[in-house]
């Protein structure tokens, strides 16, 4: 008795963790509470929501929404608990769901097919008749030709007064939906796996310095296990707009100090190494950073020469008697079209300028900038030139960091999802029945000839691929034996 | 060669198509259908040459200032896929192109008044929202292949979920009995809404000057109807748009019987309805979903950070999977999941568009 009730309950919660009512309200409540974490701000400064709340619930009643909400966990909804816990309820429906399902579907893929009686064929979803003047025989080689063209491969099962062809394809089609559903739940594991075993975090790092630590989002350092050194980062533009055109750094991996990998990053293009990847993400400048000016400076007709100042030097170009000191900087340097005066505007590397005050023997001093993104601003009298090359040390390349070893189950479940849609919706099970058999008793008068199948999806194409075959088969019975 | 000017022929053959599909569908004019017809594979020829002009000006943009760039990459970095304007251009070229087949497949045009309503929302979107309509330089978060096709896909999938709205809207008309049904009101309030916010953008587009078109549209978003400053405007624009549904509603069923005289079956609407959710559920999941996360990984080193925009479309893909679950495991037919296909419609909208004009204006503090 005991026994009994207890398997009882065990039905009754088994059949409810595998009904689609369930998963029909599940899917709603996913839904819809998917749409307050996308109108309440995630993870976000708690005056932000408190702003927004004001706009529905009234300045005085927002600060004791907030906290109700909150409460709730609407703050971080994604990761509350009732939220995984709405996500795990999903996949224990689906495992459940389609465990319970699968050994019917199964059974129905591998049940053998058996000949239909004709008045059954004639109730099929699809049924055609057609009638000649030949022998069963031919009739029967001419449609086992036809379905084989068609990729059928017909059994036979001898009928009074004739014949019978049945065939089946694509039975394995049945299969598909579990396939997407199998993707579903490895994206899960996949999800999980990365959670358990991989971190996000970030890193800020100034060019020229290295860090064996990344940090979370709370600031946490993690050790990375190696270190990471930034060399140099850039944003180019587009010629003549402020359109950012790449953001690169060139990044330096070493393990005990000794350089084991380097690579110039950009974003859609990360480093990976040892399982963590580090993706371009941000930039900015360093506070208070006192760089090197990089100049190549070229006398007219002379070498190259590359130079590495500081604010205020004092640098000469050889055998030209001309020196330059650097007097001003501006990271973003433009002229008011207004007023003609020169501004700066932007606190970021935009188009960057070294305000340099010449002196050159026989004239008097004057004060010139050389603009990075200008290479004619540094032309002087003479023909001599200074190429302003980079402005280096005062700008810090922003990486994501992450390691996700779930992130494989994830690509591979993309695959099998796609294979397993395009078979669901693209490939049906189709069943084909052909009955031959003379109108007349005793192998007398014509050969009737009645079609039936039925397909588990998409019956309109099937029904056209069922007079195709059917067409081929009689164009090929006139042609070859009719009247006999 | 500009492509603008084909693109202003396509969109103005595709309004007047429209207009005609109407006078088509009330006056049941043979002819009148034909040149709607006629009419609508002369924008979509004058579409497509505009597209492909459009690719070959990006290209030559891209190789400008990307002279390394190879052949093949330079092509797939030219694919005028690559901002809210283009993507919108595609969405209705799609629509007409899924449009025209149901037309030749099915033979019947009556779905033309249905469908060419949603193009001419996109293209009065597009001059409505000031996009930006020359080519811009891509921005390095948009040089990627994954993105490309990930738009690519998602919007033939949005255009295939446009294609069974339409069906399903028809469809709901064709099969209610009277104006008390449940889902007839639900049509009529939901395609009220359409128009409504359709016609309230487009006041808000000739209020603004032309300098302030040029800002998004989402500072000015209703702004000059039922967000107006005054209150009056805002009280007669709300009055005004109850009215208008008030007559949807009264007057809608109408359309039933002349729907049913142009020889248009429920079981053919219904049939439309679900084809275009069977090719657009797998776009969209693989497009929309799948690629965009692989897209997200490889550019920030996570598939998945449940930003708006994600999690819309993971709403319009529940409410898509709803819709297949009910109607193949549930057993629902007819009414139950014509509704749900227009719902997954709405969300698709949301996804696109309300994510950007709503969700983002509501967290515009400062514009308040
Ligand atoms: C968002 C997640 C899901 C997706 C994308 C999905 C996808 C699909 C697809 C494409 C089909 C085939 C429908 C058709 O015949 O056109 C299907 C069938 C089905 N799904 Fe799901 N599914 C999901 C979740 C679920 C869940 C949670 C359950 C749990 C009850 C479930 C139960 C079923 C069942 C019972 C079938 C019918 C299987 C059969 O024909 O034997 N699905 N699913």
């Amino acid at each position: 008795m005991e026994e009994k009730e207890k398997q009882d309950v065990f039905e009754t919660i088994w059949k409810f963790l595998a009904s689609v009512k369930l998963a029909v309200a599940v899917f709603i409540i996913l839904a819809l509470s998917s749409i307050i974490g996308t109108i309440v701000e995630q993870q976000a400064e708690p005056a932000r929501n408190i702003a927004l709340l004001a706009k529905f619930f009234g300045d005085s009643a927002a600060p004791t929404v907030y906290n109700i909400f909150a409460k709730l966990g609407f703050m971080d909804m994604y990761r509350s608990w009732w939220f995984v816990s709405l996500l795990s309820l999903f996949s224990i429906n689906l495992i459940v769901c389609s465990i319970d399902r699968f050994p019917r579907t199964w059974k129905l893929v591998k049940m053998p097919l058996k000949p239909l009686a004709e008045n059954v064929i004639r109730t099929l979803p699809v049924k055609k008749e057609t009638k000649f003047r030949t022998t069963v025989s031919a009739a029967k080689g001419e449609f086992l030709n036809s379905l084989r063209s068609s990729g059928y491969r017909a059994l036979e099962a001898t009928e009074k007064n004739g014949v019978q062809l049945y065939c089946q394809k694509w039975q394995y089609s049945r299969l598909g939906v579990y396939v997407v559903h199998l993707s579903i739940i490895l994206i899960f594991i996949g999800a999980i796996v990365g959670a358990r075993f991989g971190f996000g975090g970030f890193l800020n790092l100034p060019e020229g310095q290295e860090s064996e630590f990344v940090y979370s989002q709370d600031g946490t350092p993690m050790p990375l296990g190696f270190s990471i050194k930034c060399n140099w980062y850039e944003t180019s533009y587009y010629a003549g707009m402020d359109t950012p055109q790449e953001f690169q750094s060139e990044l330096v991996i070493l393990e005990n100090g000794k350089e084991v990998l380097k690579k110039v990053i950009e974003v859609n293009s990360p480093l990976t190494y040892k399982g963590i990847t580090f993706f371009q993400s941000s930039y900015g400048m360093v506070p208070n950073a006192n760089g090197y000016f990089v100049f190549t400076v070229t006398p007219n007709g002379g070498r190259p020469e590359t130079l590495w100042l500081r604010f205020g030097d004092t640098f000469e170009i050889p055998g030209t008697g001309i020196s330059g000191t650097i007097a001003d900087f501006s990271p973003a340097l433009a002229r008011n079209q207004v007023t003609g005066a020169l501004i700066t505007y932007s606190e970021n590397m935009v188009n960057p300028a070294a305000g340099v005050r010449f002196s050159m023997p026989g004239q008097g001093a004057f004060k010139g900038w050389i603009l990075k993104r200008h290479p004619e601003t540094g032309v002087l009298p003479g023909g001599h030139t200074i190429k302003f090359d980079d402005y280096w040390g005062v700008e810090y390349t922003g990486l994501q960091v992450s390691k996700d070893p779930g992130v494989w189950l994830i690509y591979i479940a993309c695959i099998i999802m796609s294979i397993g849609l395009y078979v669901a919706f693209f490939i049906s099970h189709k069943k084909i029945w052909v009955h031959i058999a003379h109108e007349g008793p005793g192998d007398k008068g014509p050969v009737r000839i009645s079609v039936g199948g039925n397909t588990s999806r998409n019956t309109l194409a099937f029904e056209k691929e069922i007079e195709s075959i059917i067409s081929r088969a009689s164009h090929a019975i006139e042609e070859k034996h009719s009247g006999k | 060669m500009s492509s603008s000017l084909f693109f202003d022929i396509s969109a103005g053959a595709y309004i007047v198509a429209m207009i005609i599909y109407v006078i088509y569908l009330v006056a049941r004019n043979r002819t009148a259908g034909v040149i709607a017809t006629a009419l609508t594979v002369f924008g979509f020829v004058s579409q497509s040459t505009a597209l492909i002009t459009r690719w070959v000006n990006s290209y030559y943009f891209w190789t400008a200032s990307n002279p390394t760039s190879e052949f093949i990459e330079s092509l797939l970095r030219a694919a005028p896929l690559r901002n809210l304007y283009e993507s919108l251009i595609f969405f209705v070229w799609s629509l007409i192109l899924i449009h025209l087949i149901i037309e030749f497949k099915y033979k019947t045009r009556s779905l033309g008044a249905f469908v060419t309503p949603l193009t001419a929302l996109a293209l009065l979107f597009i001059d409505i929202s000031g996009t930006s309509k020359e080519i811009q330089p891509l921005i390095p978060a948009l040089q990627s292949n994954w993105l490309l096709f990930h738009v690519l896909l998602s919007f033939l999938g949005y255009a295939a979920f446009g294609v069974s709205f339409g069906a399903a809207a028809a469809y709901i008309i064709m099969i209610s009995e009277s104006r008390k049904e449940k889902a007839y009101i639900f049509w009529s309030l939901i395609i009220g809404i359409f128009l409504v916010v359709l016609v309230g953008m487009g006041v808000d587009f000739m209020s603004l000057s032309a300098a302030e078109r040029k800002e998004l549209i989402q500072s000015h978003f209703l702004k000059a109807t039922f967000r107006n400053e005054s209150g009056g405007v805002a009280a007669v624009s709300w009055l005004l748009s109850l009215a208008f549904i008030f007559a949807l509603w009264n007057f809608g069923i109408g359309l039933k019987k002349i729907l049913a005289s142009l020889s248009v079956t429920p079981r053919m609407l219904e049939d439309i309805e679900y084809k275009s959710i069977a090719i657009g559920f797998p776009l969209f999941t693989l497009g929309g979903l799948l690629m965009g996360a692989i897209w997200a990984n490889s550019a920030w080193g996570k598939y998945w950070s449940w930003d708006p925009k994600e999690t819309w479309s993971l709403i319009t893909w529940f409410v898509y999977a709803l819709y297949l679950h009910a109607r193949f495991v549930g057993g629902w037919r007819g009414k139950r999941v014509a509704i749900l296909a227009v719902i997954g419609f709405v969300a698709v909208v949301f996804t696109y568009l309300g994510v950007n004009l709503v969700l983002s204006g509501l967290h515009a503090y400062g514009s308040g």
